[in-house]
């Protein structure tokens, strides 16, 4: 009897032996836009996600989750996570300029700082520990890649987003991928990321182009429009539509084989999870993480989109 | 007879009595249509016509409705965000599954739309006439509420109908066609036709226009202001439920984007059409012509080569300020 109360003695320890070490008590602030379209509202379902996994993974580890609807709400926000003693802040800037400074006062009290997707101008070590990134030039010339290699005699229309630097960005990268070869872009015409402007501009660019090979509209969402264009003309000259972002309705069809949707590529608000994941490392794992980490824009085809295939996602 | 007899004078007085002011956005529509020919010979397609009008069905049956609101003098700001959030509870309730039957399901989620908007309708006329705010704060205020509830209800993304059955069995009413005219065509057609109807030829209209032209002049005639105030944004708000009624079959979804600035469009569709902002003169048809002019201008711009993707805004705004002077001009000549 005395045995055995000592032997569970003995392992009790022995357990919060075990327990204390995985218990090194760090809280992890992040910060991010309110949900306000469906990239955003991506961000916020991976944040919470990744969190609630964290948490599990490490029973000391605390992540708090605020999001904001502007620049101005989003500093308040990071002034409340640092009193309430926060070790490392993982933030997705909704306007990073404006909220440069904000984000500087929490790096000079040795905080970690993990900035995520949108960079201010000066982004460098003074500003943030880590930057992770999706890749939009990269986004623009991996459906550049797709559509020469493919069709490399292709007419395609372009529907661009809203003219903003990002947008640039995309276009830049796409017009390098096809310069010098017979790709051809009939036209390009802003459709705002927005489902209801990419019909439009798509039904016009129907009645305009007889013959249209391949489209490229940069975003899921405005492919939503597209498609539905090309059902209702009843047109089959095209032969596929290329978007990008990874919304769980269009991997869904690349997964399914859709022959409209052979490809999306991958710009994924899941990437906060990727910064989340890098800061508890940073705490839990002594791997060193500090540095720049920019994600591919992996093209999903029908071989990897379970990977990236999140059906309760709201994006 | 008498009546008979008045009308048939009218109509054969000379063609000099036609009202300039009604005929003008005809005329601009006139010129915008040989325009859009000149630019690319694609535009005068039936396909592309037929296309132009059918998308500019959603606009054109809101600004029905917000004509009768500004010619009270009142003023709806709150539409585009109304289409969002009514198309969006439509959806869910669709996607609910209370209701087996697909037909069932479908004809009672579309008299759900109709309700959920004159509800709203309600809540934007009680707001500004029992609660005597000004329409543009309160209607601005129920935009931030309307919006904001879509928002939380997609949380951010897009509401999507999820029953494939729902969905083919409703597409027709967006794309479908009746001896070769497409549905919405019908719709906005219907809807003003019956608009114009109460407007001009009722009691209810006479009121609504005596109220914008001058209140207090209309309170004294023993008109009930308030009501009738209230009752056009409950026009307003089944006008936007018809409309949801032919954008949910479109793209089976919403989102938090759907309708922005949709209300800015339908107030200068109503003003395009000849209706004065100030209140007390509402032209129906003008409206109906004033939506098909901003459509029109875009799908110009669209389907023409010369101008570049970043200065289409600026050329819209340039065509509707020019659009808008030729009526002047046609006016101030009679």
């Amino acid at each position: 009897m005395r045995k055995r109360i000592l032997g569970l003695a003995v392992a009790m320890t022995a357990l919060m032996g075990v327990a204390h070490a995985q218990d090194k008590k760090v809280t992890v602030g992040v910060s991010i836009p309110a949900a306000d379209h469906g990239w955003t509202a991506g961000v916020v379902f991976h944040a919470e996600r990744m969190a609630k996994l964290l948490m599990s993974q490490h029973p000391g580890l605390k992540v708090i989750v605020k999001t904001s609807p502007d620049p101005a709400t989003q500093a308040n926000a990071v002034q409340d996570l640092v009193t309430q003693g926060i070790n490392a802040l993982v933030i997705l800037p909704s306007d990073p300029d404006p909220l440069v400074n904000a984000i500087k006062e929490v790096k000079n009290k040795n905080i970690f700082v993990a900035l995520v997707d949108r960079a201010p101008s000066n982004n460098d070590n003074s500003v943030r520990d880590l930057y992770v990134a999706g890749n939009n030039p990269a986004l623009g010339a991996t459906a550049g890649e797709y559509i020469k290699k493919n069709t490399p005699n292709a007419q395609v229309a372009v529907i661009r987003g809203l003219p903003i630097p990002i947008d640039q960005q995309r276009q830049d990268g796409f017009d390098k991928a096809i310069s010098g070869s017979n790709v051809k872009v009939l036209a390009k015409q802003f459709g705002n990321w927005n489902r209801d402007d990419a019909f439009k501009v798509m039904q016009d660019y129907l009645t305009k182009f007889p013959k249209i090979d391949v489209v490229w509209c940069q975003d899921d969402d405005m492919a939503v429009g597209v498609l539905q264009a090309i059902d209702q003309a009843k047109r089959t000259d095209i032969q596929y539509v290329i978007a990008g972002a990874g919304s769980k309705e269009m991997v869904k069809k690349v997964m399914d084989g859709d022959k409209l949707v052979p490809v999306d590529v991958l710009y994924p608000p899941a990437m906060v999870a990727t910064a989340m994941e890098l800061t508890a490392a940073n705490f839990y794992n002594q791997a060193p993480v500090r540095g720049s980490y920019i994600l591919d824009a992996t093209l999903v085809t029908k071989a990897n989109a379970k990977d990236f295939y999140f059906p309760d996602s709201p994006f | 007879m008498t009546d008979l007899a008045a009308d048939t004078r009218k109509v054969q007085k000379s063609w000099k009595d036609i009202d300039l002011r009604a005929v003008a956005p005809f005329v601009a529509l006139a010129l915008l249509l040989i325009l859009g020919a000149i630019a690319n010979p694609n535009f005068i397609s039936i396909d592309n016509l037929l296309n132009v009008i059918t998308r500019s069905a959603f606009i054109a049956i809101i600004a029905v409705g917000a004509t009768f609101v500004i010619s009270a003098g009142g003023l709806d700001l709150s539409v585009g965000s109304m289409v969002a959030f009514v198309a969006s509870l439509t959806i869910m309730f669709m996607n609910s599954g209370v209701i087996a039957d697909p037909a069932t399901m479908l004809v009672v989620a579309m008299v759900l739309a109709i309700v959920i908007g004159a509800a709203c309708g309600l809540a934007n006329g009680l707001i500004t006439t029992r609660g005597s705010i000004e329409p543009f704060i309160a209607t601005l205020g129920t935009m931030g509420i309307y919006r904001g509830l879509t928002t939380w209800l997609s949380q951010g993304g897009a509401i999507t109908l999820r029953s494939p059955d729902i969905h083919s069995l409703y597409r027709p009413a967006y794309f479908g066609a009746v001896l070769g005219i497409p549905v919405p065509i019908i719709i906005i057609v219907v809807t003003a036709a019956v608009g114009a109807f109460v407007l001009h030829k009722t009691r209810f209209g006479r009121h609504v226009l005596a109220v914008g032209s001058n209140e207090d002049v209309a309170r004294y005639s023993g008109i009930p202001v308030e009501r009738v105030r209230t009752m056009t944004y409950v026009i307003q708000g089944l006008c936007v439920a018809v409309a949801c009624l032919l954008y949910v079959p479109r793209l089976g979804s919403t989102s938090a984007t759907t309708g922005l600035m949709w209300e800015l469009q339908a107030i200068t569709a109503v003003v395009v059409g000849g209706t004065a902002l100030r209140g007390g003169v509402g032209r129906i048809w003008g409206t109906i012509c004033g939506a098909f002019v901003l459509e029109i201008v875009g799908n110009i711009m669209l389907l023409s080569n010369f101008v570049s993707e970043y200065l289409i805004g600026a050329i819209q705004g340039a065509i509707i300020i020019v659009a808008m002077l030729v009526q002047r001009s046609l006016v101030r000549k009679s």
